[in-house]
């Protein structure tokens, strides 16, 4: 049967789609290596005037709480705190508290939202917001 | 315009609704967004934390924590994770999440139309309890639990994905965290 050109053109096009629609690959997903490293650095990163680890990493972990997480994992040495919230959707948050310098702490916060990472600036805004006011300190940008 | 059959329309219609269907995919990509405010702060969340803390005076952490992960194992959660340096202790229990109501809907509905419907049969309950020394001279210890849920149908699907809310749940846990601890859970300093 001869396939007439107008089907032909629609098959073209549906074919291009789905490849521009196409997934990422394995290597990508593993390494996100489509994303910007230091944009989502600095989006997700901010410093606070304190050298009290502990202090810090309890008030994330209340702020989470009051975000609607519940905590999977903490560890003090490592300076680390995973949470989970369900509220129809998933959403994972891992938050690292490491020294910077004599005088600031860094916290670094990463999201998963279902499967895929969270690269939107805003909802780190909120997170560091709330985290500011329960610090009651400054949450500055880091370049 | 060349001769075009019956046979050929139809398959012309349905490329065409094939082709909204991988437009549709190329927008929808791999990505879905998160909801903006789902790391924002509003009154709810407050009114939550009033809900879901009690203090106790005194200044045990230890003491209290220790009472905490007792009650989580009385109440038949296994602790998946503790760090008693932050006050965290985690535990988990799996459960049948069957309901009456639901099974004898479900069969209802299969006997009217004859197709199977699935109902809820198994969930995951989690369980946080993170402890807090406050005040000046850090003469109290505030403690905060919460509670989310995972249901899973006949089928293996996740049909709910929750935190627990009802302020019942947390008033039974913070009574009988009084009664192992010997102390009056007090809602706020």
């Amino acid at each position: 049967m001869k396939i007439p050109k107008t089907l032909r053109n629609y098959f073209f096009i549906i074919f291009a789609l789905f490849l521009i629609a196409g997934c990422a690959t394995t290597q990508q997903q593993l390494l996100d290596s489509e994303q910007s490293q230091l944009r989502l650095r600095s989006i997700q990163t901010r410093s606070f005037d304190t050298t009290d680890k502990e202090k810090t990493l309890r008030t994330v972990i209340a702020t989470l709480q009051d975000l609607g997480f519940v905590i999977d994992k903490a560890d003090a040495t490592l300076g680390m705190v995973t949470a989970t919230k369900l509220d129809r959707y998933a959403l994972r948050m891992t938050v690292t508290v490491r020294p910077r310098g004599e005088t600031q702490l860094l916290v670094r916060a990463n999201a998963q939202y279902e499967s895929t990472p969270v690269d939107d600036p805003e909802p780190y805004q909120h997170f560091f917001s709330a985290l500011q006011k329960a610090m009651f300190l400054a949450a500055q940008e880091v370049d | 315009m060349p001769h075009v059959s019956e046979r050929q329309k139809t398959i012309f219609l349905n490329l065409q609704y094939l082709f909204l269907l991988a437009l549709s995919f190329a927008f929808v990509g791999c990505h879905p967004r998160i909801p903006l405010e789902a790391l924002r702060l509003d009154t709810e969340s407050l009114k939550q934390r009033q809900i879901q803390t009690r203090v106790f005076q005194t200044d045990d952490e230890a003491k209290v924590l220790t009472a905490c992960a007792a009650l989580l194992q009385d109440t038949g959660f296994n602790i998946d994770e503790s760090e008693t340096k932050l006050g965290v202790i985690v535990g988990s229990k799996d459960r049948s999440a069957v309901s009456t109501g639901q099974v004898v809907g479900s069969v209802f509905v299969a006997l009217l139309t004859g197709i199977p419907v699935p109902w809820d049969k198994n969930q995951k309950m989690r369980a946080c309890v993170i402890t807090k020394p406050i005040g000046e001279e850090k003469r109290n210890i505030a403690v905060r639990v919460t509670f989310q849920r995972i249901v899973w149908n006949t089928e293996g699907k996740v049909t709910r994905r929750e935190g627990l809310t009802d302020p019942k749940i947390y008033q039974e846990f913070f009574e009988k965290l009084s009664k192992s601890l010997f102390l009056e859970a007090q809602e706020s300093l």
